[in-house]
């Protein structure tokens, strides 16, 4: 009699075979689901003879785009129509997202700030734009340019050179001349320079000890290295300032209502939740990291910049790249307002070929683009930060 | 003993009363308003925007304005015309409905309202509530609906409030334990589940609520079976339900991380089986901790619910647009848009409230 051979385990009480048992019924739930879906899908586009695959982009559109930075007309073809839709999509998020960050930072500050009038009422703003559906607030804002706003002759004047009308916001802008191009490129050859400069101060400093005035120094070829080109290149100031001629404004950049109103909706909304963002990530860091760092001697510059804020950093960047995702994501609402973003031609576009299955992916296909992208980098972003823990 | 009886005495005799200028109102304004010349200045702009605004805002709002006149009475006027409001509330509320039924819907979110207000309180949180929740919701679903003696009303009819409080009530319930189920898959150790949950979540993550809108109105009706057709507003509810549950998958995920490792090496050091570890060990604890920020999720859902205007359903919103678009009324969008904002607002409101609360009651740290 051998009772040293281990019991026999039944089947049904083996975790390991269990977990291999659940995880084909897994499978073949999913395979007989999806072939349910398939098989009626096929059986349906076949009976309303619709024609599958990506064979419509190369189509004649047939329909105009009010807006678009590429060109296009309604002889193009619907990859180019959709390229236009991807383009708008990617402005406003561009604008949206830059905009929302300032903002939204002001009001987290604002709502900490020891003055009560000021705190109350970020407070109050935080509070009544967030429960404010989005869609709502595109809509008041897209009346608000239609409706309560005056005709070009009425328009409104806040500031020399910018106008508020039913037409959208339309503003001067200086001539085109080729001294901003050159400007242009110093700008982009000064963000270089800074960029190995810091490089070179900081190896110097951990061999030296000897501190560059850095951020003085970036300041001033920031904004000194392309100024002195401007300058250089001619210094022209002429204005292209709008004009009332007739019924609408000559001249100046002319920025239409529907856009407008997507970007003040998306900005005034997600600022709201950027500014809790903030402000949760200032209050995270502790206030004794302000004391040790004063009490060793720090700048009040030195405090902000090397113990404050990269603690707060690590707090509020994971939680802020979440909410310009959601305004991505959210500028898709740009459809009902009647901005030709990426949405709204898929969906005039689905409307007109009825290749629904290839529309809907095809939005879906870039929007998941845009958030994969996005978490790729905020992972390595988060790796780069992390606490380094032995 | 003697220094004991004297320092009250001498408290009584020298006592100095604080400068005037560091009490009171004038100390308070010194401490909050005018401390230092930043704010100072700060204080005295934004005071002067606030002067701007708000008298002009109130003589429209309120003094200058119209409450139960005709539209051209409003035209005449200069303020406020609250009176497309009031002239076209009953379409507002309650869209299509049948105008001498409408006592139904407006039952039925009063019925809502009724449960939600007595399950905030956390002493009725028994299974006795969830019950009665099931039977709440069968005799809304009833009142809307008909059937059982009351005329069927047909759901292409149902708007308004109704309508958005179902699709965001139905919506999150039904979510719920899907989203669980999810959120435990997430979490499992087999390689085959683990990772069609992770593709589901962060695949309905990765879009906008409104391409599901779209695809269960234009895609979902070619997966069905020739014949088989399903109504508008039960696909919607089905976009909003596959959308809702993946974000709740991410919050559970969240509860569950946060229970201790312990819990699980415990529960299966007692014999208990993977469901039965889960159902009588680590759910319920997990489940507690998400409480607050699933009510978050219910907020957003709430507001999400506004987007099946884009598929032309009739909710709250697309109701008060479509009175926006009658001749006699249009040109008052300013007025109806802030109406429909103070509902949305006063729901959201004391949603978040509720939570902040709740997260404090049921915070069992120290």
């Amino acid at each position: 009699m051998d009772t040293t051979a281990p019991e026999k385990i039944p089947f049904l009480r083996d975790p390991a075979k269990l977990a291999i048992l659940y995880q084909c019924l897994t499978i073949l739930g999913v395979g007989l689901l999806s072939y349910y879906l398939i098989h009626n899908t096929l059986a349906n586009l076949e009976r309303q003879s619709i024609s599958t695959g990506f064979g419509f982009f190369k189509k004649e559109a047939a329909f105009e785009i009010g807006e678009k930075l590429i060109s296009y007309s309604a002889a193009d073809s619907y990859s180019r129509a959709l390229l236009v839709g991807f383009l708008n999509t990617l402005v406003v998020a561009f604008i949206g997202v830059v905009l929302t960050i300032l903002f939204g930072t002001i009001l987290g500050i604002a709502r900490l700030s020891t003055n009560w009038l000021l705190a109350k009422l970020s407070a109050i703003y935080i509070e009544v734009f967030q429960d404010i559906p989005i869609l709502l607030q595109l809509f008041f804002w897209y009346a608000f340019f239609y409706e309560m706003l005056p005709a070009p002759r009425l328009a409104l004047n806040p500031i020399p050179g910018l106008f508020l009308c039913n037409r959208g916001l339309i503003f001067g802008l200086p001539q085109a001349h080729s001294a901003y191009f050159y400007a242009f490129v110093a700008l982009g050859l000064a963000c270089l320079m800074i960029f190995f400069l810091r490089k070179w101060a900081a190896k110097r400093q951990a061999a030296t000890g000897q501190i560059f005035p850095i951020v003085k120094v970036s300041l001033a070829l920031f904004i000194g290295f392309p100024l002195i080109t401007w300058w250089l290149a001619g210094a022209p100031t002429a204005m292209n300032v709008p004009k009332l001629t007739g019924f609408n404004f000559q001249g100046g950049l002319s920025i239409s209502p529907e856009f407008t109103a997507l970007l003040l909706g998306l900005v005034l909304y997600t600022s709201a939740f950027v500014a809790e963002v903030v402000r949760a990530g200032i209050q995270s860091v502790g206030k004794g990291q302000k004391e040790a760092a004063m009490s060793i001697g720090l700048k009040p510059a030195h405090v902000l910049n090397l113990v404050i804020l990269p603690q707060a950093l690590r707090v509020i960047v994971p939680p802020l790249t979440s909410q310009m995702l959601n305004l991505t994501k959210n500028s898709s609402l740009a459809v009902a307002i009647g901005y030709p973003d990426f949405v709204s031609v898929a969906g005039t576009t689905i409307n007109q070929t009825g290749q629904a299955i290839e529309g809907v992916a095809l939005i879906m296909f870039v929007y998941l683009a845009f958030s994969l992208s996005t978490s790729a980098l905020m992972n390595w972003y988060n790796k780069k930060i992390a606490i380094v823990e032995r | 003993m003697a220094t004991m009886e004297k320092t009250p005495h001498r408290k009584a005799a020298n006592s100095i009363r604080p400068p005037a200028t560091s009490i009171g109102v004038i100390g308070w304004m010194r401490a909050n308003l005018f401390n230092g010349w930043l704010n100072s200045i700060l204080t005295l702009v934004v005071g002067y925007l606030l002067l701007l605004t708000i008298p002009s805002f109130v003589k429209w709002a309120f003094i200058n304005s119209n409450w139960f006149t005709t539209s051209e009475q409003c035209k005449a006027g200069s303020g406020a015309c609250w009176s497309v409001i009031t002239a076209n509330i009953r379409f507002i509320l309650f869209g299509f409905y049948p105008h001498q039924l409408q006592w139904r819907p407006l039952l039925a979110v009063l019925i809502l309202i009724l449960l939600l207000f007595f399950s905030q309180n956390r002493k009725y949180w028994k299974k006795s509530l969830a019950y009665v929740w099931l039977l709440g919701l069968f005799s809304m679903g009833l009142l809307l609906k008909g059937g059982l003696g009351l005329e069927v009303v047909d759901s292409d009819s149902w708007g308004g409030l109704p309508l958005t409080l179902l699709l965001s009530v139905f919506g999150l319930t039904a979510a719920y334990p899907f989203g669980v189920i999810l959120a435990l898959g997430r979490q499992s150790d087999m390689p085959v589940i683990k990772s069609f949950s992770v593709v589901y979540i962060e695949l309905i993550r990765g879009v906008p609520l409104i391409s599901m809108l779209f695809m269960s109105s234009v895609v979902f009706p070619l997966f069905l079976p020739e014949g088989v057709t399903f109504n508008k507003i039960l696909r919607a509810q089905i976009a909003i339900i596959l959308f809702t549950a993946a974000y709740i998958a991410e919050v559970v995920r969240g509860g569950l991380q946060g229970m201790n490792r312990g819990q699980y090496e415990a529960a299966e050091s007692l014999g208990l089986n993977y469901f039965q570890a889960m159902r009588l060990i680590i759910l319920p604890q997990a489940l507690k901790i998400v409480i607050p920020p699933s009510m978050g999720i219910l907020i957003s859902a709430f507001k999400d619910t506004s987007l099946v205007v884009i598929i032309a359903l009739y909710d709250l919103l697309k109701t008060t647009q479509t009175t926006l678009t009658d001749p006699k009324w249009m040109g008052f969008s300013a007025e109806a848009y802030l109406f429909v904002a103070l509902i949305y607002f006063v729901c959201c409101y004391a949603m978040s409230n509720y939570s902040r609360r709740l997260e404090k009651e049921l915070d069992t740290s120290l």
